[in-house]
């Protein structure tokens, strides 16, 4: 097939890949762009899949994103891109096609890591949550009336599907590696409070092991998990969140350097190729971008978070219409928010490396407070747990790297105890090696 | 005038029709020193920044004493006591998390969007027959006439007083409103007048309190002195009565200002006044407006429990502090043209509620009865028109309002 001119194309058709080609448009962008998404939907918002779908409060099709600029874009979507030639400048999709691009974002953000076929993954009623059509189905699959769930991974998606569970009145299960859920994003003290509330909720916590295989029946659906610690649940329906891998597949052989754990670029927002240096065409933001950040030392970050999508996608488009001499560097606080078990949760900032958390303001006996975490004295991040009033002093502490604690004479602040925050020792070497350390969200 | 002694001006009754001025002033540093050592804050940067700030106390009042009587029994042993308890169960606009968030969350449950829907049809019904009432007259005092008497009725509504018992609550709500200006908190006189209403009040509370305990009647006074999830009380009966009392005081006369203000803005406006008459549906807008441009509440009073820093200024540990509301909503840094008053501004985020953690619980319901009151105006005054322009003002710099607007008109509608 002959390659059809599209101008700028955007891959990835969700929150930065919309953001995106939005700033292209009101940065003055004239002409063709192109929309590539795997899914058949228009833009649509992921945070209410795991929360108000699952509840039933929100039809999983109400959750379109607004369009906040007319794009005039030609949409590829439910097509795929497959490969990308850099030396002809095209983008390959599944349906054959080939686009001729003038600039490419890359915006194909991440995947929920499936359970392998070879321990039960093939089976019915194993579920995974990242997408809106899977919302679709899990929440049909609660409609039914399951008689124990089973979720595996406490991260934010487990919890927040766990504290959904559990208010549809459904018998639910949660098994985490660690001590306390959230433990990667929030460290086991922060990470025992939602410990305590998932027990008062009525869900049965499974801390310190793991599944090991799941069984099925004749018919091939599931019936039950096998634990490393030898026992065994009863459960016929199963939310496997194990986090996500960055949609990167489709760059393999593309000579950038991109794999499970991101695309990475520099500084700018532009991809690096295999040698390091940044391609002038090619951009990346959101969950599938892996970038230096420069508030914690230039460290390669890749974020799952909303607020980064937005902004990153803004910064590349933006840069993308600027000369080569005015590329500005992508300068961003990461920050993420949860609702779960009536909690409002809030984080500024990053807490990998954390070496210290201190309640700051309010108390975790009463689940409503303020902490900071600290690496090397500085305070690095900040969570609130129906505090958030608060988080933008925390946020400014954080920016001018201030000491733990960063306020004293606050209101409402206990006596400063510093703590290890109890993050797990970091995971063995992924599949593939990665420099990329990631926030998830 | 130098710049440590604005502030003092704008407490200045002669300055109270038109504070615009000194506040443009104040603005030049948007943290501002005065010679009492108190800091005026005017900027909306900075006043955004400091009421999201964790070292922003409230608890700025010093300790409740009585007047001295004469009597030494009450002087030595009755008193004391009363005024300690009185100093540990301020209304929570005067306390800090977290013995704020657990009343205010208390009242945020019982003050809800269905139950301030409700009065709605009780608000339009007040204004019709306040208005009825001034028929055949060529002028109104909208002060006396309707902005005065409306918000105590809605408001005893609300929290289930007897409407035999509202005169009464006029009386009350009207003293101690006076008791928020920080002028008034020195005089002796005063002060004695405030604790008699406060004491009568009280009494009165703790009776009615009883009574819906033994027969609740469905109202939000009701509702507050029920058990709270969990079954346990929501506040003990000292603050239930402090957050009742807060309730008529801070509904009143802001809500009279409101009102009062808007009418004001618009004689002065009479574009906007037909185009309101024309179409009602712009009463929203109005009010969001007159909320930034002549606000019920210019400022409030804060104490900074550690050194803050802000706009190049530091605010030492126990500092007061002003937060002058009124002239951020005039900052020109934020609001295009900002002394024009124009309902269409796209971008309105003013601070005519305050902000952050006190933001106001009664805006719904002094949106609502701002709404009806400003409709019923434009549509049943004939040929309204300003009698005195400015009008004479009450002496509250903070609880800034007319005393009495004259509208002169050619019957009611």
């Amino acid at each position: 097939m002959s390659p059809e001119p599209a101008g700028i194309v955007v891959v990835g058709a969700s929150l930065a890949g919309l953001r995106g080609a939005e700033a292209l448009r009101r940065g003055g962008y004239d002409g063709p762009l192109t929309l590539v998404g795997a899914e058949p939907h228009r833009p649509y918002d992921r945070p209410p899949l795991s929360k108000h779908v699952l509840a039933g409060a929100l039809d999983a099709g109400a959750t379109r994103l607004p369009e906040l600029t007319a794009l005039r874009a030609r949409w590829r979507l439910g097509n795929t891109a497959v490969a990308l030639d850099r030396a002809a400048r095209t983008v390959r999709l599944a349906d054959g096609a080939v686009l001729a691009y003038d600039k490419l974002l890359v915006a194909t953000g991440a995947e929920a890591r499936p359970w392998p076929a070879a321990t039960g993954g093939g089976l019915t009623g194993i579920h995974t949550l990242r997408g809106r059509d899977d919302a679709r189905a899990l929440r049909a699959a609660l409609v039914a009336g399951p008689r124990r769930v089973l979720v595996v991974g406490g991260g934010l998606i487990g919890c927040e599907a766990t504290s959904c569970l559990r208010d549809l009145g459904l018998p639910v299960t949660l098994v985490d590696p660690h001590p306390t859920p959230l433990a990667n994003a929030l460290g086991t003290v922060v990470g025992g409070v939602i410990a305590d509330r998932l027990r008062d909720a009525g869900a049965v916590f499974r801390p310190g092991t793991q599944v090991r295989a799941f069984e099925g029946d004749a018919s091939g659906r599931v019936v039950r998990a096998r634990l490393a610690d030898g026992s065994a649940i009863e459960a016929d329906l199963v939310i496997a969140a194990l986090g996500a891998t960055r949609a990167t597949g489709w760059l393999r052989g593309a000579g950038l350097m991109a794999d499970p754990g991101g695309l990475t670029c520099d500084g700018a927002c532009r991809a690096r190729d295999a040698d390091g240096t940044p391609c002038p065409d090619i951009y990346a933001a959101g969950d599938a971008a892996r970038w230096p950040i420069p508030l914690y030392g230039d460290r390669l970050v890749s974020v799952e978070h909303w607020g980064n999508a937005v902004a990153q996608a803004s910064h590349a488009a933006r840069n993308m219409l600027a000369g080569p001499g005015d590329q500005r560097p992508y300068a961003h606080l990461p920050a993420f928010w949860s609702s779960q078990f009536g909690i409002n949760i809030k984080l500024v900032g990053l807490t990998a490396g954390a070496d210290t958390v201190a309640v700051v303001q309010g108390s975790l006996a009463a689940r409503r407070f303020l902490a900071v975490y600290g690496r090397g004295g500085r305070s690095i991040a900040a969570v609130s747990f129906d505090q958030a009033r608060w988080l933008p002093a925390y946020a400014e502490a954080i920016l001018t790297g201030s000491p733990v604690p960063p306020i004293t004479d606050a209101t409402d602040q206990p006596r400063i105890a510093r703590a290890d925050p109890g993050f797990p020792p970091p995971r063995r070497a992924a599949p593939a090696p990665s420099p990329a350390e990631t926030a998830h969200a | 005038m130098p710049d440590d002694a604005l502030f003092a001006a704008v407490t200045d009754p002669a300055n109270r029709a038109d504070p615009y001025p000194l506040y443009a002033r104040l603005r030049e540093r948007p943290v501002a020193r005065q010679r009492d050592g108190s800091y005026v804050v005017s900027g909306h940067a900075a006043i955004r920044a400091l009421i999201f700030d964790p070292r922003l106390s409230s608890e700025d009042l010093p300790p409740f004493r009585r007047p001295p009587t004469g009597n030494p029994i009450r002087d030595w042993i009755l008193n004391p006591i009363r005024s300690r308890i009185a100093s540990a169960h301020r209304p929570l606009i005067f306390r800090d998390p977290p013995d704020h968030d657990a009343l205010r969350a208390a009242v945020m449950r019982e003050f809800t969007i269905p139950r301030v829907q409700a009065l709605r049809p009780r608000v339009v019904r007040e204004v019709d027959a306040l208005l009825d009432a001034c028929r055949g007259r060529e002028r109104i005092c909208l002060v006396d006439d309707l902005s005065y008497p409306l918000p105590v009725s809605v408001i005893c509504d609300l929290l289930g007083v007897p409407e035999s018992d509202e005169p009464q609550f006029q009386t009350w709500a009207t003293q101690l409103a006076t008791a928020l200006e920080p002028d008034a908190r020195g005089d002796v006189e005063t002060r004695r007048h405030t604790v008699a209403a406060f004491d009568a009040i009280s009494d009165y509370m703790r009776g009615l309190i009883r009574e819906k305990r033994r027969c609740p009647t469905g109202d939000m006074l009701s509702g507050l002195a029920a058990p709270g999830p969990g079954g346990r009380k929501q506040m003990s009966d000292f603050d239930l009565i402090a957050t009742a009392i807060l309730l008529l005081v801070a509904g009143h006369e802001t809500t009279v200002n409101l009102i009062t203000n808007a009418m004001l803005t618009l004689l002065r406006h009479p574009e906007e006044l037909a185009r309101l008459r024309a179409d009602p549906e712009r009463a929203p807008r109005l009010i969001e407006e007159v909320l930034r441009f002549e606000p019920p509440v210019h400022f409030r009073t804060r104490k900074a429990l550690g050194a803050i820093t802000l706009a190049g200024e530091t605010i030492p540990k126990g500092a007061p502090i002003i937060l002058l509301f009124a002239a951020g909503n005039r900052d020109p840094a934020r609001f295009d043209a900002p002394d024009r008053f124009d309902p269409d501004r796209p971008d309105l985020e003013h601070f005519g509620f305050g902000g952050g953690l006190h933001y106001c619980v009664g805006a719904p319901l002094a949106r609502i009865e701002a709404e009806i009151a400003l409709v019923a105006l434009s549509r049943r005054l004939v040929a309204p028109r300003l009698m005195h322009d400015p009008p004479p003002y009450r002496p509250g710099a903070s609880l800034r309002g007319p005393e009495q607007l004259h509208i002169g008109i050619d019957g009611i509608a």
